[in-house]
């Protein structure tokens, strides 16, 4: 267990709901959910396998204390950003936001799956976005096709190669920006401790001290 | 009556060499004939887009939004911020949206904005580009431009999901918004009926979980061509890239025999006004787009 | 009384002149209608064609009128000639927009106009003008029985509008359950919080209230007489038994709570479990502090278990929803939270009822922190210095279970209302056979009894579902089947306070409705301002009791001597009494066994070789009349060989009208009336499913006539119907042309 996972662990003792509701982004919005289940039926992720708990059964697990099964679910992690659930909510609940929140929760706290891959996405495209201010593509693709040592890596960016070449040749993926020379803002310095300010201060507001 | 003028946030996947490099080259020739004017906001950085919520946290998201707005406020007063990229108008006005009616959020931002030499008073507003055609030109200025009548052509109008929910175009429904068919009608063009108009690409998830996301890419392309159309077209970079490139892996993996040029709005509206294949930014398909190479060319 | 002087008009407007030949059809009336006077006219509606009408009352002596012209739903206002018999043939919806407008359709359009001038001349010949019941009562005082919400609110709603009021209740305070609550569930914006329940106001507006006399300890030792005259005697605990006067009657008597004892394996009877209103009491000693159990323990968890001995497919329990459980969970875990938001609070349900605005209430309490959990509970059992509850978690689909200090069962709502009479009737019967059980039966019955009503069919108002006395919840709520006495509130059916309300002010203003029409000698819903009524011939009376034991409103007693004594002011008109009747001597001024009968008689029906069969449609005239003229207006087309005659209720039609047709060479009858049963759509609740039952005996006589048992045929029809029916009357017109003529023409 992580030093900010039993620090929040202590913090709130058996009330998860609690926790998710000061800890997690609009995880206030959690207790209004009136178990319709509209959310569930509208995911398309849910017609793949893999899918622990739609966001429905996630809030209800919430609501019983069920802090291991949530924060080591892997149901947040496939969530594509389609708000299809956020729209069609009843309760006008930001499920969307809310399945980010719990994830973006069990990862600081060090509770997310190992190797999830969308989490690794994740931190790739956030670091990759934030150190130049702009999004550098071939190197994010390098990153990720990468990730899981030089071997699969390889065969995946062997899998992809008709991919990337397709991009290269229609022009839209330039080999010249991995070596940095294209897009980056000028005041990346401004950036980075703008950054470094709101990640102290987040951290204060939620209590976080690790 | 003066032409309003806007602040353009061209996002990163339009910029030269990059993803949607072909969607900014056919905005540009498109923007030149309907006499819009967009600046581009100075030092612009990225909105972080849905995909970063694990590594970036609420605030710092927030921040990097903000110094757009606060660039936005300072070079181009007054101006509305104008994305051509889904992704961007969602994450800057989820960002406007939070910033306004969270004061605490507001105060936080704006600390953090200090540390790069900036102050947020006011928030411009934040509109897509589809927004400024709809609404501030109309369907009949739109048509008003047509040269060549795309007579004939069967297009899907694939919405997706980003500049659809949760804001989507004002006036629209959610589960069957109506702006690309009229768009695509709007140049003369036949719009298709199909059940895929705002299906999920899979997103980010393209990448992280391409099995996944395939087998929903695969949905939406199939039932485009059951529908009987020649091309998909859509309003957002990352739909336009999911449904065109992954077109040859699922053919692999599905036996399928996809080959379905998938093009922008704004590269359709190029060539309707009369523009060349090279101001509608046909060069950079994947899938060549040969039906409209040929139109071009006539 | 003058002469009769007949006359018949015929309008040529709405394109009638047009369509059909008004020439003919004035011949038709003078000939053989009969009329003394035959008038045409361009547009009868008129100001022009009113007042020639008019003129002819006025100054020839017109005693009968048979306007010709749309149907009898149309232009009430201007055919308002109340000092005359009136009777209407329906030539606009009922023949030209039902029929095509060609070359071909024209012979039998204008041959079905000329059947309908015939039976409305005949009709109105065998009409009277209703004079009224003079047997009226004038009281206008309002008794209601209950002091709680419901009697509250209907005592001062009357009152406010100028009312006199005899309010009783057996208890000693006014307030009855709402009265026990701590606070009720909030009826105004923004509905986020438990309220003051307004019991003491409302009781003490009462007490101001110079038109309310209040009777505490009291119940009800008898109710004789009628609307508008009521004689009701109360009996006062340790007093005399006072008699008042009175007009109508509003039952307000309540409910008790569904007795938890039944409901061991919830925990009912076991410490630390209470019923809902349990838990009212141990709220109202904590008075906004904390809630403590009966050991003096604070109370630090709650469970509330929804639906227990509710919504019961077994039927051991309730098997009804009682509404308002749902929302008074909520309002208590609000209770528990207020006074202290770390309480747990779970309100474990299956499905939430939340109606109207209480889902802002129920936002508010999940706002609060109150957890909802779907979930079906199987045992509560106690464990260590609580209660454990075990459910199977409907979402996450698991069998599991919850700690709490305090249990509270959601039970339902139980009617508190008299015996069921059916139930009362046979115990009766029984203990008329010399049943000593049953007479004791009978005696505990009677001694539930809340209105003592000196009626001979019993001494309460009928019983609709599981003991409510329930009416038609969308066409006439509050009604009962007795006539100037209302329903209010949960006695009626299960409901909350702010239902109840509603319901109570609703009640009064039906009551003073009545009143005043019972004064006038007027009928109530749904024939309001009827001024006709029943009368009997009883030198031909046979004593048989039909009328009296069928009528659906309990109108009708015995005399001494055994004949039927007409209570006019409790009658609704519905003529059930007259379907009833086998020797056919009651009748109506304007309705009646020759009214109808003569209009029977009238239609011209054409010899077995013209392949113009005719089909009689009796139609009743709440549901399947409108809807026939709906299908007019729709310019639905059916049949030209149907000739419809509307009647009050399927349950007035008698079997003589059948045999009668039949015998005179109809080739087929169509019934058309109201759904019945418990779903039923009878605006006299038992008029249609009387009368369906007494047309099966029908079938028989068919039989000895040699006639196939489809020359009846027998058609439930809603309102709604405008479409179907059409095609319905067409199938039968078409089954009849296969079935062949009836032998019976000519005879």
């Amino acid at each position: 267990m992580s030093d900010m996972n039993q620090q929040m662990t202590a913090k709130y003792k058996n009330n998860f709901l609690k926790e998710i509701e000061e800890q997690a982004e609009m995880g206030d919005w959690v207790k209004m959910c009136m178990q319709c289940g509209v959310c569930s039926g509208s995911c398309p992720t849910n017609f793949h396998s893999g899918w622990d708990h739609p966001p429905q059964e996630l809030f209800m697990l919430i609501r019983a204390g069920k802090r291991d099964e949530v924060l080591n679910s892997n149901s947040m992690w496939n969530c594509v950003s389609c708000y299809n659930c956020y729209v069609r909510c009843p309760r006008k609940i930001p499920i969307t936001h809310i399945m980010h929140g719990i994830a973006e929760y069990a990862y600081r706290i060090g509770r997310a799956p190992k190797s999830q891959p969308t989490l690794h996405l994740s931190q790739t495209f956030w670091n990759n976005a934030t150190k130049t201010g702009r999004v550098n593509e071939v190197k994010l693709t390098q990153t990720l096709y990468f990730k899981d040592g030089i071997a699969s890596g390889i065969k995946k960016a062997m899998a992809m190669q008709d991919v990337a070449l397709g991009l290269v040749k229609a022009k839209r993926l330039n080999p010249l920006e991995a070596v940095g020379i294209s897009h980056k803002c000028k005041d990346i310095k401004g950036i980075h401790a703008m950054l470094d300010k709101a990640r102290e201060l987040e951290a204060k507001r939620k209590g976080r001290t690790a | 009556m003066a032409k309003k003028e806007y602040a353009f946030y061209p996002g990163c996947s339009s910029q030269k060499g990059a993803s949607a490099s072909n969607y900014l080259v056919s905005v540009n020739s498109m923007n030149k004939i309907l006499d819009v004017k967009m600046t581009e906001i100075p030092d612009w950085n990225c909105c972080g887009a849905s995909i970063s919520y694990a590594e970036s946290g609420e605030l710092p998201r927030l921040a990097m939004n903000a110094r757009n707005f606060a660039l936005s406020e300072q070079y181009l007063p007054g101006q509305d911020i104008v994305a051509t990229c889904a992704a961007c108008w969602l994450g800057s006005r989820e960002s406007k949206e939070r910033l306004e009616h969270n004061n605490v959020l507001l105060a936080d931002t704006n600390t953090a904005l200090k540390e790069a030499g900036l102050n947020l008073k006011v928030i411009p507003e934040v509109r897509h580009m589809v927004e400024v055609l709809i609404e501030d030109l109309g369907y009949a200025e739109l048509a008003r431009h047509v040269k060549k009548p795309l007579d004939g052509m069967k297009i899907a109008g694939y919405v997706g999901c980003q500049t659809n929910r949760p804001f989507g175009i004002s006036g629209e429904s959610y589960e069957n918004p109506m702006y690309l068919d009229k768009l695509i009608e709007t140049v003369g063009a036949e719009a298709t009926k199909y059940d895929q108009k705002v299906t999920c690409c899979g997103g980010a998830l393209a990448f992280s979980e391409p099995d996944k996301a395939q087998a929903q890419i695969k949905d939406i392309i199939e039932a485009a061509y059951d529908s009987g159309a020649e091309m998909l077209v859509t309003p957002c970079p990352l739909c336009q890239a999911n449904t065109e490139v992954y077109q040859g892996q699922i053919n692999k993996k599905y036996g399928t025999k996809f080959q379905m040029p998938v093009l922008y709005y704004s590269q359709l509206m190029t060539l309707a006004y009369g523009g060349s294949a090279k101001d509608a930014g046909l060069d950079g398909q994947v899938i060549r787009a040969r039906k409209m190479e040929e139109f071009a060319a006539k | 009384m003058a002469e009769m002087k007949t006359a018949a008009y015929i309008c040529k407007g709405c394109e009638l002149g047009a369509r059909l030949d008004t020439a003919t059809l004035v011949k038709t009336a003078t000939k053989d209608g009969k009329m003394n006077l035959v008038r045409e006219h361009d547009f009868l509606c008129s100001t022009d064609g009113v007042a020639m009408i008019r003129n002819d009352i006025d100054n020839e002596g017109v005693t009968h009128i048979a306007i010709c012209a749309c149907s009898r739903r149309a232009k009430t206002e201007a055919f308002n000639f109340t000092t005359v018999a009136m009777s209407r043939g329906n030539l606009r919806e009922g023949v030209i927009w039902i029929r095509p407008d060609t070359d071909a359709a024209r012979e039998t359009t204008q041959e079905m106009a000329e059947d309908y001038v015939r039976m409305a001349c005949a009709e109105v010949k065998a009409m009277q003008v209703p004079a009224g019941n003079q047997n009226t009562g004038t009281s206008k005082t309002l008794l209601v029985v209950g002091g709680g919400m419901s009697g509250m609110t209907a005592a001062l709603e009357a009152s406010k509008t100028g009312y006199k009021v005899v309010l009783i209740e057996k208890t000693g305070s006014l307030g009855g359950m709402a009265g026990k609550l701590w606070k009720r569930i909030p009826n105004r914006e923004p509905f986020k919080a438990p309220m003051d329940s307004g019991v003491a106001d409302l009781a003490a507006q009462i007490d101001a209230d110079a038109n309310i006399k209040v009777y505490l300890n009291a119940v009800i030792a008898k109710t004789a007489g009628a609307p508008g005259r009521f004689k009701v005697d109360i009996a006062v605990e340790s007093g005399p038994t006072v008699t008042e006067d009175i007009g109508a009657i509003i039952q307000a008597t309540g409910f008790t709570p569904y007795d938890m004892n039944k409901l061991p394996n919830l925990g009912g009877g076991q410490a630390n479990v209470v019923d809902q209103l349990g838990l009212e009491a141990m709220a109202k000693a904590a008075n906004g502090g904390p809630i403590k159990r009966a050991d003096g323990k604070e109370v630090k968890s709650v469970v509330f278990v929804q639906c227990a001995g509710q919504r019961d497919a077994t039927k051991e329990h309730l098997e009804y929803c009682s509404g308002h459980c749902c929302a008074t969970s909520v309002k208590q875990a609000m209770y528990f939270k207020d006074a202290n938001p770390d309480v747990d609070t779970v309100v474990l349900y299956t499905d939430l009822r939340m109606p109207g605005n209480n889902e802002d209430f129920y936002r508010a309490a999940q706002n609060k922190g109150v957890i909802f959990s779907k979930g079906e509970v199987s045992n509560v059992s106690a464990s260590g210095n609580g209660c454990t509850v075990k459910f199977k978690d409907l979402i996450l689909n698991e069998e599991t279970s919850a700690d709490a200090d305090l249990v509270v069962l959601a039970t339902g709502m139980v009617p508190t209302t008299g015996p069921d009479l059916d139930q009362l009737n046979e115990a009766n019967r029984a203990a008329e056979g010399g049943d000593e059980g049953a007479k004791e039966q009978v005696i505990q019955m009677m001694s539930k009894s809340v209105l003592n009503l000196d009626y001979r069919q019993g001494p309460d108002v009928p019983q609709f579902k599981h003991g409510f006395n329930d009416s038609h919840f969308i066409c006439f709520p509050y009604e009962t089947r007795r006539t100037a006495i209302y329903a209010a509130g949960p006695v009626r059916r299960p409901m909350d306070i702010a239902q109840a309300t509603e319901d109570a002010t609703g009640a009064a203003m039906k009551a003073i409705q009545a009143m005043e029409n019972a004064g006038l000698g007027k009928a109530a819903h749904p024939r309001s301002g009827d001024l006709s009524f029943p009368t009997a011939r009883l030198e031909g009376c046979t004593q048989c009791k039909r009328c009296t034991v069928e009528c659906p409103f309990g109108a009708i007693d015995e005399d001494e001597r055994r004949f039927p004594l007409f209570n006019e002011s409790r009658c609704r008109r519905c003529g059930t009494c007259m379907g009833a009747c086998p020797v056919r001597v009651i009748s109506f001024e304007n309705y009646s066994v020759n009214t109808v009968g003569a209009q029977i008689k009238a239609v011209d029906i054409p010899d077995e070789f013209s392949e113009k069969p005719r089909v009689l449609i009796l139609a009743c005239e709440n549901d399947a009349y409108p809807a026939l003229d709906m299908a007019g207006m729709n310019h639905n087309e059916y049949d030209p060989f149907v000739r419809v005659i509307p009647v009050r209720c399927l349950g007035s039609v008698n079997t003589i009208w059948i045999t009668d047709a039949l015998n005179s060479g109809y080739d087929g009858v169509m019934l058309m009336g109201c759904k019945h049963g418990e779903q039923y759509q009878c605006h006299f609740v038992k008029g249609s499913e009387l009368g369906r039952y007494r047309m099966s005996k029908i079938y028989d006589t068919l039989k000895g006539m040699n006639l196939e048992e489809e020359r009846l045929m027998d058609l439930e029809v809603a309102i709604t119907d405008i479409d179907t029916l059409p095609k319905k009357i067409n199938d039968y017109a078409a089954r009849i042309v296969e079935m062949g003529m009836s032998p019976f023409k000519g005879l």
